[in-house]
């Protein structure tokens, strides 16, 4: 009998491993950072402080942190219907597309909180178109998805290079990027929600869009685990034989999954393009749609936990631009590597502990 | 233990202990299994017989307990030093490569150096010496997959005999094979017996024991209930030690009344994916109010033809008649609404999701139902609801709709497939395998069940390739050989003469 069938109970598989992965993931970053002759506690402190010490680091860590719930619900879904979307990051970007056109056209006539649901449906729209053409060829042909999706980052980076060199770019100006929207196409900032905890958001661009991602995590909950629809997508994910036998559509169930992630991978652009800059710029998701895979793999593909883990990729986004400022050694690659350390041990590697731990368990507890 | 201590033994177990946790896999086993014998072991799933067998190859090792080889304490860690013991084990599902020959997978880990020529020239020879002495002919240059199953087996006992086993292991050894090919496996095993082999034979079906054995274990809940000599011993009497109580062997049911036909299936044809054909122009009806039972050796068409009925594969031509409506090329979810029901062959690649709780299990393929929740929602507590009932109604142990479905023995996960599909009260049910994997009290209670679908005036349409379930339920039986009818035959007919036709010998 393997330790893989041995139930833990919730609180040692969500809270205990992550936990001790996460510890271990810190104490090699320490080492590196050691090695290059800095004092690892400091650099610790240094991030911590620079993510979570003032009301501005806060307001900077929770934006990282939407930008992150978005991608990573967005690979959650798909991953429950077994398919792995590493095109959250095309998605998103041509979700911003949807989003400028909605604010380039509303913010003139009407206040932002009429734009915003349209901006909402206009990113869900072009996210999922993204998506639509992998989910096809994977539905009907099979095509992998993984594949396709990559294909397709490539193909809407170009697209989105020469929308806006050519055609979105304000006449006369140089950068490559819309005009700048009128307040009717942009988010609000939320200083209230930071000022509940007597601080000040400052220069941070935390907006409006943390409470919709918020909203998607309540929305994705119930309909993994309390719709039909939801029903059906994980037993395909779990089992595409038994799905067949239930009667289950295979290229339909492809299809809506593959839509409602590309879906939420386009919402991601409210964050940074109405909420952050106020316009449509190049390159404007910067690898969140990536690292939105990591968080989804760490928060168990449950809304709950990827809450947990973009805040954790949040903090480590902010604390690390703080330290690599404070500590000129630590530069922006290092920061990359302990990055990478903390979805090596807290993704991947979970498996490597595990079995220690259940014996541990089962000796301790009885196994019962 | 009553069996003369001048025998010599070839395995002695003292002692053996094992636990998984909180489960008590091995407790306290002494077992003795002479030279030059057929032992048998002998238990329901889970009652701790592969486990036993497992730290006996070296898979496991034993919290307590010793083994001794030709009264020799021996130290097992790992299949190397099982073999070096003398120790061979034959798996069920067996450890072939498939597109190596005969040769290869015999030479396979026994290279005998860098270079092939030498290890390939002594495997040779001594598959020559192995035929002679014990009858066992292969040939050598043959690839595996296109031998025979019967074959098959004959090349893993070879492995072994050639790795120098004087102790066979056999698990579960006459799952896939035809009654001749089983005859003939057991005489196999007889010669290898004469000439000083030990056998030690795993299996549930106790007609098996009673054939060829000279001695039986019998194994309940992790202990070593008793063995007996063969001779002394009867069907019933093994039944009841590995039970725990008194059992039914033989299904109770009265004649069928047919009624009007319900399924009916007119020169069907179905291709599998690389566009061999496995069900060959096959016309049948089922009627209500009886149990049409299709008997034949794993591989001739029964599951692509039960699945083509189901819904799950398209036929390539033919027609299926459900209740007067012709519906091939059906999804199997319209086949639901239209009464089908569908007890698959395999419940793990089909017929549940192990991965979730065993509530999740009860609605599968029903989901849509609108008892389960309003819309698109799902209803939670009312899926709960349904699934405890069933719970209760079935017997389904232990009695905890939220347990994960991979936590249950093998018969409580069929009795979650069985609640589903009968409590729904189709029309017609399809079954195929109803207890693969299942424990004696479960396969009872299974069989009632279908029986009661018949008498409620079901059409049933059995699959297995349990011939003695098949003849004991059956009021008609139909036999597939290589995708074709061959005949038909009364529910009363003899295993002989079943036999001949799943061979494709006689009609």
């Amino acid at each position: 009998m393997s330790t893989a069938s041995v139930q833990l109970p919730g609180w040692i598989n969500y809270g205990v491993i992550p936990l001790i992965n996460l510890v271990l993931a810190f104490f090699f970053s320490g080492l590196v950072v050691w090695a290059i002759g800095e004092n690892p506690f400091e650099a610790l402190q240094l991030l911590l402080v620079g993510a979570l010490g003032r009301g501005e680091g806060i307001g900077f860590t929770l934006f990282y942190t939407t930008s992150f719930i978005f991608t990573g619900l967005s690979v959650a879904v798909a991953i429950h219907a077994g398919l792995f979307n590493i095109g959250s990051e095309g998605q998103a970007y041509l979700g911003g597309l949807g989003a400028a056109l909605v604010a380039l056209s509303l913010d003139r006539y009407v206040p932002w909180y009429v734009t915003m649901p349209f901006a909402v449906i206009g990113s869900a729209l072009f996210g999922a178109a993204c998506a639509a053409i992998p989910a096809w060829l994977q539905a009907k042909r099979g095509s992998h998805i993984v594949i396709t999706t990559i294909m397709f980052n490539f193909i809407t980076s170009s697209l989105m290079n020469y929308l806006l060199v050519h055609l979105l770019i304000v006449p006369g100006k140089m950068a490559p990027e819309t005009r700048t929207f009128l307040p009717g196409g942009q988010l609000p900032k939320l200083d209230w929600l930071i000022a509940l905890f007597g601080g000040k958001l400052g220069a941070a661009p935390l907006n409006f869009s943390f409470l919709i991602a918020l909203v998607m995590c309540f929305l994705i909950w119930v309909l993994v685990w309390r719709t039909k629809l939801g029903y059906e997508m994980r037993t395909l994910g779990v089992s595409p034989s038994v799905a067949v036998y239930a009667g289950i559509p295979y290229a339909r169930i492809v299809m809506i999954a593959m839509l409602i992630s590309g879906g939420l991978a386009g919402m991601m652009a409210l964050n940074p393009v109405m909420g952050a800059s106020g316009r449509l710029q190049i390159e404007f998701v910067g690898g969140a749609g990536f690292v939105g895979i990591a968080v989804s793999l760490m928060g168990r593909n449950h809304p709950a936990g990827i809450v947990l883990s973009a805040l954790l990729f949040g903090i480590l986004y902010q604390g690390g631009a703080e330290l690599s400022f404070d500590m000129p050694s630590i530069t922006r690659d290092m920061i990359v590597v302990i990055q990478g350390l903390v979805i090596l041990f807290a993704g991947a590697l979970e498996y490597m502990l595990r079995p220690a731990i259940v014996r541990l368990y089962q000796q301790v507890g009885g196994g019962r | 233990m009553g069996l003369g201590s001048a025998i010599e033994p070839a395995i002695e177990l003292v002692g053996i202990d094992k636990k998984f946790g909180a489960v008590h896999a091995n407790k306290n086993i002494n077992l003795t299994v002479a030279k030059g014998s057929i032992h048998g072991i002998i238990g329901e799933n889970g009652a701790g017989k592969s486990t036993l067998m497992s730290i006996l190859y070296g898979f496991y090792q034993a919290d307590q307990g010793e083994i001794r080889v030709s009264g020799r304490p021996v130290a097992i860690r790992d299949s190397q030093a099982a073999i070096a013991a003398g120790i061979g084990m034959v798996h069920q599902h067996f450890m072939l490569v498939e597109n190596f020959t005969v040769l290869e997978n015999v030479m396979l880990g026994a290279e005998g150096g860098q270079l092939l020529a030498k290890g390939t020239s002594s495997v040779r020879k001594e598959l020559k010496r192995l035929e002679s002495d014990y009858g066992m002919e292969v040939d050598p240059d043959a690839v595996v997959e296109e031998l025979p199953v019967g074959t098959q087996q004959r090349v893993e006992i070879l492995k072994a005999l050639y790795r120098g086993a004087e102790i066979l292991i056999l698990d579960e050894p006459t799952g896939v094979l035809t009654p001749p090919e089983a005859d003939h496996l057991f005489k196999v095993l007889r010669v290898l017996r004469d000439q000083g082999k030990t056998i030690i034979l795993i299996t549930h079906k106790l007609r098996e024991i009673m054939a060829i054995t000279d001695t039986v274990s019998v194994m309940r809940r992790g202990e070593m209930v008793a063995t007996r000599k063969t001779a002394e011993t009867t069907v019933e009497e093994l039944a009841e030690l590995m039970v725990g109580r008194r059992v039914l062997l033989r299904v109770e049911k009265g004649d069928a009344a047919p009624g009007e036909v319900l399924m009916s299936v007119r020169h069907l044809t179905v291709k599998d994916s690389r566009g061999v054909v496995m069900v060959d122009d096959v016309s049948f009806d089922v009627r209500a109010g009886e149990i049409v039972g299709i008997a034949g050796v794993a591989g001739n068409g029964q599951s692509e033809l039960l699945e083509a009925i189901a819904g799950i594969r398209k036929p390539t031509s033919g027609e299926i008649w459900i209740d007067g409506k012709p519906v091939a090329g059906f999804d199997p979810r319209r086949l639901r609404d239209l009464g089908l029901a569908h007890i698959p062959e395999d419940r793990h690649h089909m017929g549940l999701v192990l991965k979730f709780e065993e509530n999740e299990n009860a609605i599968l393929g029903y989901h849509r139902d609108r008892r389960f929740g309003r819309g698109p929602m799902l209803d939670l507590d009312a899926v709960r609801k349904e699934a405890e009932e069933k719970i209760a109604k079935y017997d389904i142990r232990p009695p905890n709709a939220r347990l994960r479905t991979a936590n249950f023995s093998g018969g409580n996960q069929q009795k979650i497939v069985v609640a589903r599909e009968i409590e729904r009260d189709p029309k017609m049910l399809l079954i195929g395998q109803p207890t693969r994997g299942v424990d004696i009290g479960a396969i009872e209670f299974i069989h009632k069940r279908i029986i009661d679908m018949r008498d409620a005036g079901k059409a049933v349409l059995l699959v297995s390739v349990e011939l003695d379930e098949v003849r004991s339920l059956s009021d008609r039986i139909l036999v597939m050989f290589a995708g074709k009818m061959v005949g038909e035959k009364p529910g009363d007919a003899s295993e002989q003469t079943l036999g001949l036709m799943m061979a494709g010998i006689a009609a």
